[in-house]
């Protein structure tokens, strides 16, 4: 089978690669031919975290995310060192409703964290461990995909070769032409370096608006994330928001001040009304989209759903009405 | 019926449209609750842009009336730039107008408030500001032009009901003819409830549904509560007594127990 996969973020190319591991001849059209800062999921978090995502998206999110770290181990490092949840707040009682919306979790005393996290010791008395949970380098990912491909002779070029076959329509929010029911929702991140202080696992520290997080990305690097703002902006960050990532950081650890400041990212996820992914067939296009804040933790079970669709014939649980 | 600005609502439940998991699931909420207005915060980012066009709509398409709000402003001239961008935005002359002093607290800085209530209404928009009980800034709110007083339960966000039982009745009392809503601090139905049955016009609330484990089931609760409380007060309670009152007179019993 011949499918031409459009789009060459992080969608577009685990459904690439996932297809051209199944036998079909594939090809990626993109405008440009390596991955970077002109597709959101180069700015992801990279965080395999099924089981804290549930605190506030739907079960389906759990499920499937699940599939998420065997799949990208086929490809890039995963690093499977779970995932601390902490609150700044001395008010304890927010990490308790976190407890009670998600599972899988060890609640941990100072002395463990102080094992799991020895620079952070003495700076929290309770938290939750998620054991199960890992992480990635999402540029290194997207960079391992792109040359799995080119291994297998795909490489992405700025048109369609082919106009017979199938063709699977990956552009993220740049789909809203097709998918009326496509909004962004803005995120904000930040890249610091900061020699003085090593995390092991991503840090996530509860905050009354958004899901706040570290994620370590080895020597000394830390990406620290992120916003969610009803807008389809993808270039301004604000003061505001700025302000509330690096005050998070230095209440983590006091010596995120001296942090320098790598990069400054802005974008917008592609997200349907109810934040969930879709698979949809629109004429001879096949459309897979929204995947919202969950790139990295869902395009592997949707890569699967769209290859199963494509190959076996086998109808995707998310795959929404028909537009044909 | 809750009524403002001429206006009759289909419920006394205003409803927040910020921190739901998804926009689904807040237009579910909304349905559940059968709330008689929605409210919707302008980022000022955005408002220029429009960037935030796409939410905008989902809230507008809900069937629903909307009342914009000019929330995390902290001062005048940012209230009233916001508040003239909601206008044009949503098509609307109501204007939740909330003017914050703190930061941490998030108390409305009540001068600010009259201030820019003053700019606002001259500008022929009905606001319905944020304000503490205080009655000589809400004689201020009036004397400004506002035709709705909206005192807060508690800070916003803390969920810890109507912390000042008193001063919120005292306040009615003052003006028994101003539509008054109690915004903020909302944290169960039995708040929402309580100030239903002392007599408020409406509620406002957010967070209470949008971050509950369940926004729908709890926001059908809140929808029962505040109809439940209106209900009461419009039934006339009955005055409490420091005294047991038996409800059957006890003489010509044949024996006293």
């Amino acid at each position: 089978m011949q499918v031409s996969v459009t789009g060459a973020g992080v969608v577009g190319l685990c459904v690439a690669a996932e297809l051209a591991g199944r036998g079909a001849q594939v090809e990626v059209v993109d405008r440009v031919a390596t991955p970077g800062p002109h597709a959101c999921s180069w700015w992801a978090g990279g965080m395999l975290a099924p089981w804290c995502e549930k605190e506030s998206a739907e079960e389906p999110v759990l499920r499937l995310g699940r599939e998420a770290m065997d799949w990208w181990q086929q490809y890039t490092p995963v690093i499977r060192a779970g995932t601390l949840v902490l609150t700044l707040d001395r008010d304890s009682r927010k990490l308790d409703q976190f407890a009670r919306r998600t599972s899988a979790y060890d609640i941990v005393d100072s002395e463990t964290i102080q094992t799991l996290e020895p620079d952070l010791a003495g700076r929290f008395d309770r938290g939750l461990y998620f054991a199960q949970e890992a992480h990635l380098s999402p540029r290194d990912a997207l960079n391992a995909l792109t040359s799995r491909l080119a291994d297998r002779g795909v490489t992405i070029c700025g048109k369609a070769s082919r106009t017979d076959g199938v063709s699977i329509d990956c552009r993220g929010l740049a789909a809203s032409d097709a998918l009326k029911d496509l909004r962004g929702v803005k995120g904000e991140m930040l890249l610091i370096r900061c020699a003085d202080v090593t995390l092991n696992r991503p840090v996530r520290l509860l905050h009354p608006r958004i899901p706040l997080y570290i994620v370590p990305r080895g020597n000394g690097v830390y990406m620290l994330g992120a916003t969610m703002i009803e807008s389809s902006d993808r270039d301004r960050i604000t003061a505001r928001s700025l302000l509330e990532m690096l005050s998070a950081a230095y209440a983590l650890h006091p010596a995120f001040a001296e942090a320098e400041i790598i990069e400054i990212g802005v974008d917008a996820r592609p997200a349907f009304p109810d934040n969930l992914p879709r698979i949809r067939r629109d004429g001879d296009v096949i459309r897979v989209n929204g995947l919202y804040r969950h790139g990295f933790l869902l395009s592997p079970a949707l890569a699967r759903m769209a290859a199963d669709l494509l190959l076996e014939g086998i109808k995707p649980e998310v795959m929404d009405e028909d537009y044909s | 019926m809750a009524r403002f600005y001429g206006q009759d609502l289909g419920s006394a439940l205003m409803l927040g449209t910020a921190l739901y998991p998804s926009p689904a699931i807040m237009a579910d909420a909304f349905r559940a609750s059968g709330a008689g207005v929605a409210t919707v915060s302008l980022r000022r980012e955005n408002g220029a842009s429009r960037a935030g066009q796409d939410f905008w709509s989902l809230v507008s398409n809900m069937g629903v009336p909307v009342l914009p709000n000019t929330a995390g402003c902290h001062t005048v001239k940012e209230a009233v730039t916001t508040a003239q961008m909601a206008r044009e935005v949503f098509d609307t002359p109501w204007v939740k107008l909330e003017v914050i002093g703190h930061t941490d607290t998030l108390q409305p800085d009540v001068f600010g408030l009259v201030e820019a209530a003053k700019i606002l209404c001259a500008e022929g928009f009905k606001v319905f500001p944020y304000t503490t009980e205080d009655l000589i800034v809400a004689e201020r709110l009036l004397g400004a032009g506002c035709e709705v007083l909206m005192p807060w339960g508690a800070p916003i966000g803390s969920g810890l009901g109507l912390t000042n039982i008193q001063g919120l009745r005292t306040m009615r009392a003052q003006f028994p003819d101003v539509p008054m809503v109690i915004d903020a601090g909302i944290g169960l139905p039995s708040h929402a409830a309580q100030a239903m049955e002392m007599g408020f016009d409406a509620v406002l609330l957010n967070t209470a549904v949008a971050r509950a484990g369940d926004p729908v089931a709890m926001a059908r609760a809140f929808g029962k509560a505040v109809e439940a409380g209106r209900a009461a007060y419009l039934a006339d309670p009955m005055e409490p007594s420091d005294m047991a009152s038996p409800s059957t007179p006890l003489i010509g019993k044949a024996f006293l127990e």
